[in-house]
């Protein structure tokens, strides 16, 4: 019976299938995949491996909904003229793709995938705090989900994803009422979902995990379970005095009876900028992992990067004044949110700057995970760095509502947390679900992404900054070019999102078994079985080994022959 | 790592047997301290969001009185204050009774605890009775915000001639209706908070008479406890904010 206080304690040699050998009957192992086959037993799982997979395959599903939004609003933008479709429906195509991507898709997607997943393995629990709880936050995902496709499918929002009163007040048709009340129940589930983070890292860390032992990833989890505990219920009560003010014509948000439609855009930021970070912060806790896995170095400046999630999500809360410059904020309010907004970056540059010390004579090897991360890093960098231009006061009555903030916004949101969560789902693939991904097409989709991904955007910074306002489905010839250049980067896009789902199903019964710790990484993760037991360990684990403990380099012996697919040896891997 | 996991599905079989575990201990915690302390955080952390929830209609509510100050002083003077104050000595009464039905918890005294529980839920009742009595009497004067808002003619009088010759007799109807709009909601969604709690402690109940609780494990009913002293401090905000800024 081997403890898992060390890793060396677990056998070097883990036996691997060999290509004949994948015809074998299943093998005894018990995991929490094979646990139980029914319905139900998914159905009314409280194991938070299954919860994360429950998720995966809902948010996934809403994930290619709001991508066909996108290519329908690129197709209508291939032309000058509104010739696809009439105004009123491109006014529903980027609504529901704004709704569907922001609620459904990106604010679930790390935390409650990954998260969900890879919390209580990091901090050696059995499960998160609350199982019944994490449960019900999938219930309600899924409630909030079914409301907002009802509301979309009956005849759909055409007010935009940030229901701005009036449009979404006197103004609207549609189903604005029952889109809120979707988002309101989607807010509760990400509401249960950060408090159950928070409540486990607290109480359920294994004997020996300190905080500073914690992975960057839990410190990134914490910094954004804040954020959706202090910024959720805002936007739970704005969507309701808004569902308010539209079934009781009451004027809470309308001036011809002494409401305020400004107070409307307050509260809501208050919420929507965090939400940002929401988005945000648990695309860098993977990046965190990979970029320390695949230079095998510890992160440099661990206590930095920990505390500048925690600042993030703490300055994140003092800057929504700088989406109201031009909504009749006065100046002085004006000057300081946007110097708050600048002192934002300083805690998102440390973050770049300490992944990019940390590669700095890291044995890096270029796996799939390490391609998504790197491209974050220099897409992360542009949107960051571009945010700071709408941040300037002057220059932000130039751009605002052009392009130019849709580029900002997307490389942000697209080139950071979407390939930040493409990394990270196919650097824990293996642990997921026990098998290897093919890497040769891991690598070629990952350029393919990072290809149509700047094709799509960087036109956008383009057009915005040559004024090409944003949400009209007709525009002046003369940017025509511009536009052909982004909707052909968006197939392309499209295709690089489509070849892992295809990649990524097929290994799930014909990739390469995994190992325990295909990664060699050092976490508590990859110290269980790939895929884990339903209890996650054999003993509750005790820690004695600081995070990203990888042995010194000096120390690394060359074993055996180096070919470009090898992995950095074992003696790179230290634990104690 | 076959035979690991083997043996590990075995240790937790033999665990299971070997180590006295209190029924009320879920499978993923160490021990009882650790169940409870995360059950304790999770209320207060819980709590919080209730007060960035109740937070966006304070906001409202100071922006509004800032913009419209005589209009809140006019409207607040339509309300009950003595219905009102009767229900803040209610609540304050139920939270006497919720805290007893927590030590009585503590100290493992089951009929105490059910009959505190009761009466909690008995006070809470009589709170809903009241504000469903006063709500009534604004829904018959037509005092709801709304398309058809009308004003009570006779409290307006009354408090226009309190304040004759006064600056703050200066009142636009039509605006009167904000702090009707902000009323209803703070006392309505105060009210469905209620209610949770209500049912909330009548499954307390049910448990509690079956045997359910002990002095080593009762953390339903204190975490039932914050939740409903959360609920009354919130009152103890509304109470002066919307019914005694109109009285001076």
């Amino acid at each position: 019976m081997s403890s898992i206080n060390s890793p060396f304690d677990k056998p070097f040699e883990q036996p691997v299938d060999s290509p004949g050998g994948r015809m074998r009957p299943v093998p005894a192992e018990r995991n929490y995949l094979n646990a139980d086959y029914s319905v139900r037993s998914w159905l009314l799982t409280k194991d938070h491996k299954r919860i994360a997979l429950l998720y995966l395959f809902s948010v996934s599903f809403f994930f290619f909904i709001g991508s066909i939004y996108a290519m329908l609003i690129r197709l209508e933008l291939l032309t000058p003229k509104g010739d696809l479709v009439q105004a009123a429906t491109y006014n529903k195509l980027f609504t529901h793709h704004g709704i569907i991507m922001i609620f459904l898709f990106l604010i679930p997607s790390i935390p409650a995938i990954l998260g969900n997943f890879l919390v209580p393995l990091m901090i050696g629990a059995k499960d998160l705090a609350f199982p019944k709880i994490n449960l019900l936050s999938w219930y309600l995902y899924m409630i909030g989900a079914v409301i907002v496709s009802s509301a979309i499918m009956i005849g759909g929002v055409d007010t935009g994803w940030y229901f701005y009163v009036p449009y979404s007040s006197n103004f609207s048709n549609t189903y604005v009422t029952l889109a809120g009340l979707g988002i309101f129940v989607l807010g509760f589930s990400s509401i249960l979902t950060g408090l159950n983070f928070i409540v486990t890292t607290h109480t359920m860390r294994a004997p020996g995990m300190t905080w500073f032992r914690l992975p960057l990833f839990i410190w990134s989890h914490y910094a954004t379970s804040l954020i959706m505990l202090l910024g959720t219920p805002v936007i739970a009560i704005t969507l309701l005095l808004l569902v308010f003010e539209r079934t009781f014509h009451v004027g809470i948000f309308d001036p011809t009876i002494g409401g305020d439609p400004v107070l409307f855009q307050h509260l809501f930021w208050f919420y929507s900028h965090p939400a940002v970070y929401i988005m945000l912060l648990p695309g860098m806790a993977i990046i965190s992992e990979i970029i320390a896995t695949f230079s095998r170095k510890n992160i440099f400046g661990y206590k930095f990067v920990a505390f500048s999630s925690i600042a993030i999500a703490v300055f994140g809360f003092l800057v929504w004044g700088h989406h109201l410059f031009s909504s009749s904020q006065s100046v002085f309010a004006g000057m300081i949110f946007s110097f708050i907004s600048f002192a934002v970056a300083v805690p998102s540059a440390i973050k770049v700057f300490n992944w990019t010390a940390t590669l700095f004579r890291g044995s890096i090897s270029y796996d799939t995970p390490m391609l998504y991360a790197l491209g974050y890093i220099g897409l992360f960098a542009i949107g960051g760095l571009t945010g700071l231009f709408l941040a300037s006061l002057g220059m932000d009555v130039h751009l605002t509502d052009t392009y130019f903030v849709v580029a900002h916004f997307h490389y942000v949101m697209v080139g950071g947390t979407l390939l930040a969560y493409l990394g990270g789902i196919h650097y824990w693939w293996p642990k997921i679900t026990g098998r290897l991904y093919p890497e040769g097409w891991g690598r070629f989709s990952a350029l393919i992404v990072f290809v149509g991904f700047n094709l799509t955007f960087f036109p956008q910074f383009l057009l915005g900054f040559l004024g090409m306002p944003r949400r009209y489905h007709a525009y002046p010839p003369e940017y025509q070019v511009l536009n052909v250049l982004s909707s052909a980067g968006a197939s392309i896009l499209a295709i690089g999102f489509t070849i892992p789902l295809i990649y990524l199903l097929w290994s799930l019964r014909y990739g390469p078994k995994a190992t325990d710790d295909p990664w060699m990484a050092t976490g508590l993760e990859w110290r269980t079985s790939s895929p884990p037991p339903t209890e996650n360990f054999v003993e509750t684990p005790i820690v004695t080994w600081e995070a990203y403990e990888f042995a010194p380099q000096e120390t690394m012996k060359v074993v055996g022959k180096l070919t470009p697919d090898d992995k950095p040896d074992r003696s790179s891997y230290s634990g104690n | 790592m076959a035979t690991q996991t083997l043996n590990h599905a075995d240790a937790h079989h033999d665990a299971a047997h070997d180590e006295e575990h209190h029924p009320g201990l879920a499978h993923h915690f160490d021990n009882m301290e650790q169940q409870r302390d995360s059950g304790t955080l999770g209320m207060w952390v819980f709590l919080v969001t209730e007060i960035m929830f109740f937070g966006g209609m304070f906001l409202a509510y100071m922006l509004f009185r800032a913009s419209n100050p005589n209009e809140f002083a006019a409207g607040s003077y339509q309300l009950d204050v003595l219905l009102g104050g009767i229900n803040t000595a209610v609540l304050i009464g139920s939270s006497l009774t919720m805290a007893l039905a927590v030590f009585f918890a503590q100290t493992g005294n089951k009929s105490l605890l059910v009959l505190f529980l009761l009466a909690t839920i008995l006070l809470g009742f009589v709170f809903l009775g009241i504000k469903a009595v006063e709500y009534g009497t604004k829904f018959s004067h037509g005092t709801i915000p709304g398309r058809n808002f009308k004003v009570e003619h006779k409290k307006m009088e009354e408090y226009e001639e309190h304040h004759h010759g006064d600056a703050a007799a200066n009142v636009d109807p039509a605006r009167l209706q904000m702090f009707f709009v902000i009323y209803f909601m703070l006392t309505g969604v105060h009210a469905l908070h209620m209610i949770i709690g209500i049912g909330v402690m009548s499954v307390l109940v049910f448990f509690a008479l079956r045997n359910r609780y002990s002095p080593e494990y009762h953390s339903h009913i204190e975490l039932a406890g914050l939740y409903w002293h959360f609920v009354d401090i919130v009152w103890i905000f509304l109470f002066p904010l919307l019914y005694l800024i109109g009285r001076h």
